[in-house]
């Protein structure tokens, strides 16, 4: 898989960065594996990007499109029988050429994580001060005392009432919310310069979740954290984060600065996406817009585009031959298309669909006529 | 799961899987213990004690502050034989539990066999508690090359008929003319705490292996913690209590096995009393006095089935925490 570097560069108009110096991390053809009885698994393939210090990356996709294996792969943290190849620079430093003695060090102290479902991120057998003390314990000289207070502050810090009661606690006497605000608590407790927040709201209450991506933002601009927002809800990332990725069956098929991937969608695939967010000003019973078909077989994924046999746009050429990671006119924002969403070709292209009655074309026409009959 | 001979059935209790079903595995629990008390309610349910616990946790008390305390309690020698009370029952002559074959008093004797006997169980289920425990730790967490190794191991040792491995142990190793009674002590320790440590160690390794691949052990990891500290502070706490119900069903399960062992000739070691022994030499005066079979039957049998009970309160109480998460 050579597609040479490229990068999303991100534009910095509206959003103030912090720090200097080259990209926090820097990600580049990085490909995951997994061997399995079924065949090789391409979870992650060919994957780069680039994140400065102090910004927000979404990531977003489908169940399955590789994406919590992707922000794993980073961090290194994979399954024995996982292979992983590319290249991943964190601080001008060569994280993929560490081996787990030295990434301890990375870990919980420079580069943390929030998992997705907190009933199960966090010991059952333990109490809560000592889930949130164990980085401190590892990666600081902290006397118990100190440790203690840091604690007591962490707690704080991520909104939790009666913070010195919570210290004895189990998880199971926590609600799901106060659960996870522990979890970042633990994250944030050695001060990351990168966290990877894997959907870390998808597990909680519609309610709670705006008050858990508040708290993840807000702890962000107050430490000048770079952050990698891993979602499948295009609503979550949209206006929490500077740039987004778009993932489908483990490669990035569109990255963009937030604003431009709302405003320009070239990708049929995010187009998809887009639509099928249900919208508020929807007329009753408007039928949802789903994404027809399933994600390809990651053992066996198409020749072409992998997208294609979803596609509404897709022609002939699309199902021989993979459209590479071009850059549009709008600099920053890349897309993996041969008839993109928005220019001429692509128009044809769903035209020639309609008229031959392709199905996934008409879906997609029918989508777009309820979205415009409000 | 077949049991490879009577002698160490510990098997069936060891459904202790966490994370797959923990409502399936307690169900069937509730509904055998349940029913099994007219009263209903509060039968080992959701690992509350009930009456039946306290009682089984006093019995418990009783019989080790007995043997613990056996030097300093006013009770005849447990070797001395008085012809007044040979084959007598309980009651004569100011001897409450009567005396057995030789005279001597059944009381002393079954409390200075209780030393014997609990000693026995408690060391050498600890034996394979310890190493077992340990050994299914490391493979559970490690899996690989290391659990391939360690649980082929456990299954050889399981395919010995157990009985059999420990009359063998015993006899190569503390028999004959002249053994001393703690050599046999200890030798029996070490053959009962070998045959356990299969059974205990599977029960590490299986509940170590699943708990390994929960989200909070990559968690663990992710904030820099050492394999060590990972498997004794994450893994191992969660693995104990089911070690822990099926440790306290083990130790009923060797104070039964050390009864078969002397009915062959190999338990403790007379004169020294456990209370296999004194069943195994009663054995001989069934007809004509029945008391001394029935005295040890009924303390072997209160004290099996009040470990039993308690790994069952373990066990629930164990699953209820499970099902709250």
């Amino acid at each position: 898989m050579s597609k040479g570097r490229r990068h999303v560069h991100t534009s910095a108009d509206d959003f103030p960065t912090a720090g200097g110096g080259g990209p926090l991390l820097e990600v580049d053809d990085l490909e995951t594996r997994f061997h399995t009885p079924r065949g090789v698994v391409r979870a992650v393939d060919g994957v780069s990007f680039r994140l400065e210090r102090g910004r927000t990356l979404g990531l977003v996709g489908e169940s399955g499109c590789g994406k919590s294996v992707l922000s794993r792969s980073i961090m290194g943290l994979l399954p024995s029988y996982a292979e992983r190849r590319g290249e991943i620079t964190f601080a001008g430093e060569r994280l993929d050429l560490l081996g787990e003695d030295a990434l301890r060090e990375y870990w919980g102290a420079r580069i943390a994580m929030v998992f997705q479902d907190p009933m199960t991120s966090l010991n059952p057998v333990m109490r809560i001060g000592q889930q949130i003390a164990e980085p401190l314990e590892i990666h600081t000289d902290l006397t118990r005392e100190q440790i203690r207070e840091t604690v007591l502050a962490l707690l704080r810090s991520v909104h939790i009432p009666e913070p010195e009661r919570r210290l004895r606690q189990y998880p199971h006497e926590l609600s799901g919310g106060m659960r996870q605000r522990v979890v970042i608590a633990i994250a944030l407790s050695c001060g990351p310069q990168l966290l990877f927040a894997d959907e870390p709201t998808t597990a909680l209450d519609v309610t709670v979740q705006a008050q858990i991506l508040d708290l993840l933002q807000e702890q962000q601009a107050e430490r000048e954290m770079a952050v990698v927002l891993v979602s499948h809800d295009l609503g979550v990332v949209a206006g929490r984060t500077h740039d987004i990725a778009v993932m489908y069956a483990g490669q990035i098929v569109e990255m963009a600065p937030t604003r431009t991937l709302f405003s320009e969608v070239r990708m049929p695939y995010t187009e998809a996406l887009l639509r099928s967010v249900p919208r508020v000003e929807n007329p009753k019973h408007t039928r949802l817009a789903v994404i027809g078909g399933r994600p390809p077989d990651l053992v066996d994924p198409p020749p072409g585009c992998r997208f294609a046999p979803r596609c509404p746009y897709a022609q002939e050429r699309c199902r021989v031959e993979a459209p590479p990671l071009v850059e549009a006119d709008t600099p920053g924002h890349w897309y993996r298309c041969w008839y993109p969403v928005g220019t001429d070709e692509g128009r044809e292209a769903l035209e020639r669909n309609l008229a031959a009655n392709v199905p996934q074309a008409a879906a997609a026409v029918t989508g777009d006529l309820s979205v415009e009959a409000s | 799961m077949p049991a490879p001979d009577g002698g160490l059935d510990l098997e069936p209790a060891a459904t202790l899987a966490p994370g797959g079903a923990p409502a399936a595995t307690r169900e069937p629990v509730d509904a055998a213990t349940g029913a099994a008390t007219p009263t209903g309610g509060r039968w080992s349910r959701q690992g509350r004690l009930g009456w039946f616990g306290v009682l089984a946790i006093a019995w418990l008390a009783f019989v080790t502050l007995a043997a613990v305390l056996a030097p300093v309690l006013p009770l005849d020698d447990p070797n001395e034989n008085v012809a007044a009370i040979v084959n007598q029952g309980p009651g004569t002559d100011g001897h409450l539990l009567g005396g057995d074959a030789l005279g001597r008093d059944l009381l002393s004797r079954m409390v200075w066999g209780g030393r014997a006997s609990l000693l026995l169980g408690v060391a050498s289920v600890s034996l394979g508690m310890v190493v077992g425990g340990l050994l299914g730790l490391v493979a559970g967490y490690h899996r690989g090359r290391v659990d391939t190794v360690v649980a082929g191991a456990f299954d050889v040792l399981l395919s010995f008929p157990q009985l059999i491995l420990a009359v063998t142990l015993v006899t190569v190793f503390a028999s004959g003319q002249g053994v001393s009674s703690t050599r046999r002590m200890v030798v029996l320790i070490l053959a009962l705490g070998l045959v356990s440590v299969p059974v205990l160690g599977r029960i590490a390794r299986a509940n170590a292996l699943a708990w390994s691949q929960r989200e909070f052990v990559t968690a663990a990891r992710a904030v820099g913690a050492r394999d060590r500290s990972i498997m004794f502070g994450e893994v191992l706490p969660n693995v104990l209590p089911a070690m822990f119900s099926i440790a306290l069903l083990g130790i009923a399960v060797v104070i039964v096995v050390e009864g078969g062992l002397s009915l062959l000739g190999v338990g403790v070691q007379l004169p020294t009393p456990s209370w296999g022994n004194v069943l195994a030499e009663g054995r001989s005066e069934l007809r004509q006095a029945p008391h001394i079979v029935m005295v040890p039957t009924v303390v072997i049998f209160l004290t099996v089935l009040s470990l039993n009970y308690l790994g069952d309160v373990v066990r629930a109480r164990f699953d209820v925490r499970e099902s709250a998460l």
